[in-house]
């Protein structure tokens, strides 16, 4: 799967990893997490984000 | 300088000034700068961000000419860069506030940096409102403007706004606002700042004026934690800000080389001839007697950056290195570039100034070489160059 890549601030979503402590399970695809979730680090959209 | 002064009724400047720092984490402050620290006196007594921590001395001094520090009661971080919060863990000691304002990020970054578990903090959100007794402090979260925790601290019933690294600039004056000081110098200051702090972040700041205008948010004063307190016509720095975050830009170019025996010193001059010709207004900055920052700071408002290094080791020269690295970081957007550069036996330089100007989506020319040193053929396609360069800076 693939990752994803933050551009305010180049956090890195890496779906094997996910967001555990904000809902995202390990193992969730990029195009799976929640529509309203944010950039752990910066809290921007997730339509900030671009494929690594 | 260690003189209390009042920005508003029951609210005073206390914090610090450093006339000697001209080393900013590679930011040029040939200044110096200041750390601003602002008390508000009401039934609770509140701290407005701390100063670096050789200063610590400074800003309880200041403190004590107004009320005895232990008097503090709250605490409020709204950066955690250590140039604001570096004196807090021997401040903590001495005024002991019953709580530590913070963002969820800014209680992060504390811990992350002084480690103390034992601090009362108390995380904040946007619209979250503190009670002081007659003034009322709003938190707004102005996250990645410029780190996670950055947030501001709005001052209701003074229409005051704390505005953290937002709107500062890197200037050490004895004068607090910006009324009392030359316009012109300030605004250079302050867009230094933006472009080598705020830049990346463009998009955001475009975001955060739209909604502070959409709040309809009243201000009578911006007091930043860097430099002169905006008092006089505030609203100035906030339009400059929203010029600065849509790139805007003028007919405007810049040669910046770097240059071994001056062959390439001599193609940068020839092609700013040529854009010199087209109406352009041209700056040229030898890397050798520019630094870095300024450089950023002229690149904000120039539609086009020629860059020229030698060839060294198969590779450009180191200057131009660090400023592309540098620059890079800082994310231009909408520029026009080309690269250029003399060179004795490989010449990859140009390429590689090319390849870098490509990543960061700039329109490219073709770049131009010269073995060794630049004869009137050579010269003459430089011209050319800048003319060509010149024409699609009028073309928008």
């Amino acid at each position: 799967m693939e990752k994803y890549v933050c551009q305010v601030c180049g956090y890195v979503y890496d779906p094997a990893v996910g967001d555990p402590d904000n809902g995202v399970a390990a193992g969730t695809a990029f195009a799976d997490v929640p529509a309203d979730w944010v950039c752990p680090v910066c809290g921007a959209d997730k339509d900030s984000f671009s494929p690594e | 300088m260690r003189i209390p002064t009042d920005i508003k009724d029951g609210i005073k400047w206390v914090g610090a000034i450093d006339w000697a720092v001209r080393d900013f984490h590679g930011y040029s402050t040939y200044k110096g700068t200041t750390y601003n620290s602002f008390l508000a006196l009401d039934d609770k007594v509140a701290l407005f961000d701390a100063v670096k921590k050789p200063f610590k001395m400074d800003l309880l001094h200041n403190i004590h000419k107004v009320i005895d520090p232990s008097k503090i009661d709250y605490l409020i971080v709204n950066h955690v860069e250590p140039d604001h919060s570096g004196s807090i863990p021997e401040l903590m000691e001495v005024i002991k506030p019953e709580k530590v304002f913070c963002s969820g990020r800014g209680k992060k970054a504390l811990l992350d940096h002084y480690h103390r578990e034992d601090w009362p903090y108390e995380v904040v959100e946007s619209g979250q409102e503190l009670k002081l007794g007659k003034k009322t402090v709003q938190f707004l979260e102005t996250r990645m403007l410029h780190w996670p925790d950055s947030m501001m601290s709005y001052i209701k019933e003074d229409a005051l706004l704390i505005s953290s690294d937002g709107f500062g600039q890197h200037w050490a004056t004895s004068e607090r606002f910006n009324d009392e000081v030359d316009n012109a110098e300030l605004m250079a200051h302050a867009a230094k700042y933006y472009a080598n702090i705020l830049l990346p972040y463009s998009n955001l700041v475009k975001k955060l004026v739209e909604d502070v205008q959409k709040m309809d948010l009243k201000i009578d004063m911006i007091a930043p934690d860097h430099g002169l307190i905006w008092r006089k016509d505030p609203l100035q720095i906030v339009q400059a800000y929203y010029k600065w975050s849509q790139q805007e830009t003028i007919d405007k170019a810049l040669i910046i080389y770097d240059t071994m025996w001056h062959s390439t010193e001599m193609m940068g001059k020839a092609i700013a001839d040529g854009l010199i010709e087209k109406g352009v207004s041209v700056k040229i900055m030898d890397l050798a007697a520019e630094h870095r920052s300024d450089i950023i700071t002229q690149m904000l408002d120039s539609k086009a950056l020629v860059l020229g290094s030698s060839t060294l080791n198969n590779g450009m020269l180191p200057r131009m290195a660090d400023l592309l690295c540098y620059m890079k970081g800082l994310k231009p957007v909408n520029k026009i570039g080309a690269a250029f550069g003399s060179y004795g036996w490989s010449g990859e330089a140009p390429k590689l100034i090319n390849k870098s100007l490509e990543e960061m989506k700039f329109k490219t020319f073709e770049s131009i070489s010269c073995q060794f040193a630049p004869n009137h053929e050579v010269l003459k396609k430089c011209v050319d160059l800048g003319r060509e360069i010149g024409s699609a800076i009028k073309q928008g």
